[in-house]
Parts: C-alpha cells; structure tokens; sequence
C-alpha cells in the first residue's frame, strides 16, 4: 500500500483521488525545491513529508539544500529579523557576504527543474540562473512590515520569479508578478502528529520530570525572541497567582539560526528557581514534541512575529485547547473564541490562559471545533493539492481553468 | 416486492470537481469609501472568492458570515447593521457575479449616504482588509450516472468540492443560472417535481454536508 493510501481514513478517498488526477496533468514536469538547511525548522519539515508523497503521485520532485557557512547565516538571521520588522544593522558587509555565497551556490547547483521552487530568502539570489524555465518563490516569513533596505534588496530578486507565494494575505503588496496565497500543513501520519499511546506520553514526561499533578502549559517553538518565550513566563507567571500549574517551553535549534544558544540563556535567567517551569533545549524529536503537546492542558504561542505558526496546527489537530498571538498566519487558524483564543499582549495570554484552565468544557469544545478546521483547510494533502495547482497555473491563463 | 422502475437519462451525468487556489492582489482596504472602490473595481473573480470562500473552508460550521465584506465591515469597522444588511443580501436572487457586485455596491452606497460618519472610521493595522481572488480549476471526475438511483449512490462518496461545484459554482460563476443537478434531472431525467424541489434549496444556509444529505434524502424519497 502506497503512503497517500493511508490518508484515505482521514480526509477521504475523493481527495485522494483528486490529487492522482492533478498530477496526471503535469506528468512530464520536473520540480526541484530549494532551500537552505535539511533539518529544523519548518520549511524542511515539511518538504521531508512533501517530496516523498510527490514522487508517490509521479510527479518528479526534487530537494536541494544550499551551502553557507557561520557569517552567511548570521547575514540571514539579520534579515530574517529585518524582515520581520525587527531593528538590526545590516552594512555593505553583509549584503557582500550574501551575494558570495550566492555566487557559489549558482555555479555549484544544478537546476534541473521545469519548476525551480526557491524557499525563503537564504536561496533567493538563485533565480539570476533562470532560464526559459519557471521559477516560485516561497516566502515563508512574515514581511507585513519589513525592514525597507533589506525588502529593496531582495525585490530585486522577487520581481525576477515567475510567481510568489506567501502564507498570510497581510504579506502580500503590490509586486509585478502573480502571488498566491497557500498556508503551510501539519502531516497527520507524521511522529510529530500521530496518535500516540499513553505510556509513550508518559514515558516522555517522565525522562524530562514533568509530573501530571497539576495543568501543564506548554510552549513548542525553537529559542528565538521572536517566539517571546520571556512573554510566556511573564504570563505564566501571572496565571499562577491564581492557578497551580506548570510550564513547559520545548524546542530544538535550526542549522540556520545561530541565535538559538543566547535566548535559550535568557529564558532560564527569566525563569529563575521555578521548579515548575521545565525548559528542554531538545534536538530534533517529533515523538517528544507529540507527547507533550498532547500531554499540555493548553497549549500557547505567543510569538510576536509569525511567518505562520504551524505549532498552532499541530496543538489544534491534537484537540488541544491553543492560545496564541493574533500575528502572521494565527488568525487563519485559530477563529477567535471558536476554535481558540487570540491575544496581543502579555495580559491578554494571562488572561486567555485563565480562562481555558478555568472552564474545561469551554476548552474541550475549543479545541474539537480547532480539530475540525485543521482537518479542512491545513492538512498536508491539502497542501499537495495547492502546489499542484499552483504549478498548472505558471502554465495556464485565465482564473477559470478547465483541466 | 417489485423494485420501482428507474427511468433512465437521456443523457448521463458527469460529475465534475473544482479546485481553488487563492491569488493576492497586493490591495487592501482600511475603510468604508475604500471597500467600495475595491469592490467596484475588483475583477469577479476577487467578488466570487470574498463571497464563496467560506462555504468551503467553514463546511463544517453553520451558521458563518456568509461574506467577507459582511464579517469585515462587522469586526474591524464595528459596523454593525451595515454587516447585517450585507450578510443578508439573498445571494440566490443574482444570478451572475456582476449583479451580485452591484447589489452589495448598492448596499454599502445607500448606508454611506444615510450614515456619511460611518466614513470616517478606520479598521486597525491588523485588521486591513485584504483583496484576494479566486482561480478555479474544473476537472471531470471519474462518476458517471445514468439514472437517479446511480445519481445517489455518488452523491454518496464524491467530494463536497464536486457538491459545491453543480450546486455554486455552475450556477453564478458560469452563469449557468441553475445547478446543474436540477438542469439534468429535469432535461435527461424528465421529473420536474424532484428537480424543482432541489432548486428551491437556499444552498447558502445549509453547511455542504448538510446539503449533500438533503439532496440525498430528496432523491431517495423520489426512487423510493
């Protein structure tokens, strides 16, 4: 049995069979995503699901991952803050530094695709390659507010693509080429996701001292300030005034994000003695990350910036009650006191969080109607669905296509 | 007991599917005067999508803003009966995209005439207006039915993407002026009475599975 068969249970055969007959349409076509780093973070989690299930479907998918030393991801990290909106000094230097190893990646790259699909801004100066080919780029951060020298710099490039794609409609601006709008997708087969037994959950609570004595709040984002993991002790902080809970903030690192190491240090400062704050620097552990989102009581996001916050979906898939930040791609999906609870400050988490642990049943309902909504709109097959159809669309005119 | 004869088609029925993918305009609206010079100017494909888009990504959720202008004008501008006048707006009644556009134009253009401060609030920064259109992608499935009996069985399993096709679609993005279930039933089938009892449906207050099993049991009553 193919994998794709095994999502037949989940979403239905019809969608199943819809996404055979797409691919039936670009049979001959060859993709090749690129992006900067194989493992952490989202973008190649998701390829790791994607590229599999597109070869499944015949159609010829490729990944490619480009080279960069330390001072190449520190230049990337700054305008991944940049564009976020975040001040930073960005000099001739770095702009250089970028342009370097770009040159290096264009001559040591083969770009094989009809479709080249370039990931983020790391890989994006690749496109002076093009040929007579199709080129995508996939904005994965949020750039509602992006730093302008930096924007300018990469527009250069943008304008240069065939299409690009963005995960909120806030990102979207006026820009001389055709823009999608398609949400990233959680895998629900995936060890991230899947069903997991109880002793697994607590086994896993187990090797990190958690104990199921009192509600367990829980944060999942890697250590960045974006993610505002001091926010979410600040608020914690405040609930526990009044409520005898736990927190839980758990990530890993990204090859790309040298910054990690410094807020993990900040955030054990902010914590202090508090026994009942459990801090996990983790490397890469799906099966981990799944047993303690579905062993949290609420699970909270309170990042400042998002390029979409797919922890959101994952809480929400596993019908977890979910606080987070009106930011990015949060409001699509998270519908605010229906399928959880939005907030822009601090107070307004402490806030949402006593709610939740305070009315279970309120909760309970928050997170089956959050369930719901994942399973329509931001399940991976779903996902497969729109890239195909963004693909034929480089291909065909008009916004009524028949295939 | 001998099973009722089923009258077979003149023609069979296809049952097509349609795909959407969203594509941004880059434009946006913070304001009353603003909406309306987005909507008067916006192609029918942005119209179709802020006014469709629910049905498929809230399937499973009733009662929901039926538009977006609806819910926008509601939560970001506090506009509340001027929501209520949009969301109220019978869909049904139009039967192309231009006379739909026309009628919320009409709406919102009367509302600022009799509330002109109702210009001068503006939505927040994160709360902007965002105009999007909607590329469709039609495709025949692989279900081809003859007669009623057939016709139930696939209503059955197809996707509710092939159920929204016949059903909204067909009818105000094609200007087909009906859907397309009536159409064959009453031109290939010949039972006006079945085919008039679906087009009488108001798709637009049923969640699609709800719809799915409401045309279901009407078929199934039919063939008894």
């Amino acid at each position: 049995m193919g994998r794709l068969e095994e999502y037949i249970p989940i979403v239905g055969r019809g969608v199943i069979d819809d996404l055979r007959a797409l691919a039936e349409r670009l049979k001959g076509k060859t993709v090749q995503h690129i992006n900067s780093t194989a493992v952490g973070g989202g973008v190649a989690e998701i390829l790791t699901r994607m590229v599999p299930l597109f070869q499944e479907l015949n159609l010829n998918t490729r990944w490619d991952v480009i080279k960069g030393g330390d001072k190449f991801f520190e230049v990337t990290k700054k305008f991944h803050n940049a564009l976020h909106g975040r001040p930073e000094e960005i000099n001739e230097d770095d702009f250089a530094v970028f342009m370097e190893t770009s040159i290096n990646n264009m001559n040591g790259m083969q770009y094989s695709g009809d479709i080249v699909y370039v990931h983020d801004p790391q890989p994006i100066a690749l496109v002076q390659k093009k040929s007579d080919n199709k080129w995508i780029w996939r904005c994965h951060v949020d750039v509602s507010v992006p730093d302008r020298v930096v924007w300018e710099f990469l527009y250069s490039f943008i304008a240069r693509y065939d299409a690009a794609v963005f995960s909120s409609p806030e990102f979207s601006s006026k820009i001389p080429i055709r823009q999608f709008l398609i949400s990233p997708s959680i895998d629900p087969l995936s060890d991230k996701n899947k069903e997991l037994p109880e002793d697994m959950i607590n086994m896993v609570l187990e090797k990190y001292h958690i104990k199921k004595d009192k509600p367990i709040i829980t944060q999942i984002s890697r250590f960045d300030r974006l993610k505002d993991p001091v926010g979410v002790i600040e608020a914690y902080q405040e609930v526990k005034k009044y409520i005898d809970c736990q927190l839980v903030l758990a990530g890993g690192g990204a090859t790309d994000d040298p910054e990690g190491i410094k807020v993990y240090e900040e955030t054990k400062e902010k914590a202090g003695n508090d026994k009942n704050i459990h801090i996990l620097l983790m490397s890469q552990n799906d099966i981990e990350i799944n047993a303690l989102q579905r062993a949290s009581t609420v699970i909270i996001q309170k990042s400042l910036k998002e390029g979409f916050g797919l922890t959101v979906a994952e809480a929400l898939w596993k019908g977890k009650p979910v606080v987070a930040s009106a930011v990015g791609g949060i409001p699509l999906q998270i519908k605010h006191k229906y399928s959880g609870l939005l907030c822009h400050s601090v107070e307004g988490a402490t806030f949402a969080l006593k709610q939740l642990l305070n009315s279970p049943a309120y909760a309970k309902k928050m997170g089956e109607n959050g369930k719901e909504h994942i399973k329509n709109n931001f399940l991976i097959t779903r996902h497969l669905k729109d890239y195909m159809l963004l693909f034929l669309s480089l291909y065909c005119k008009g916004d009524v296509v028949y295939l | 007991m001998a099973e009722k004869e089923i009258k077979t088609a003149a023609e069979p029925f296809r049952f097509y599917t349609q795909l959407h993918l969203s594509e941004l305009t880059g434009l946006r609206a913070s304001n009353l005067p603003e909406l309306l010079n987005l909507i008067k100017e916006a192609s029918d494909s942005a119209i179709y999508h802020h006014t469709h888009r629910f049905l498929l990504q809230h399937q499973y959720l009733s009662p929901e803003p039926p538009n977006d202008f609806a819910y926008w004008v509601t939560v970001a501008l506090g506009e509340d009966c001027l929501g209520e006048k949009l969301a109220s707006i019978d869909t049904m009644k139009y039967l192309t995209i231009h006379d739909l556009r026309e009628k919320i134009v009409a709406t919102i253009e009367a509302y600022l005439k009799a509330c002109p401060n109702s210009a001068k609030r503006f939505a927040s920064e994160d709360e902007v207006f965002y105009l999007i259109k909607c590329v469709s992608f039609i495709m025949p499935t692989a279900y081809v039915t003859n007669d009623l009996r057939g016709f139930v069985e696939i209503l059955k399993k197809i996707t509710i993407d092939s159920i929204y096709f016949h059903m909204f679609e067909a009818r105000l993005r094609l200007e087909r002026k009906t859907n397309d279930f009536s159409l064959w039933i009453e031109g290939m089938i010949g039972d006006k009475e079945l085919a008039g009892k679906i087009l009488k449906l108001d798709p637009y207050t049923y969640t699609l599975e709800d719809l799915r099993k409401t045309i279901i049991q009407m078929t199934e009553k039919r063939i008894g």
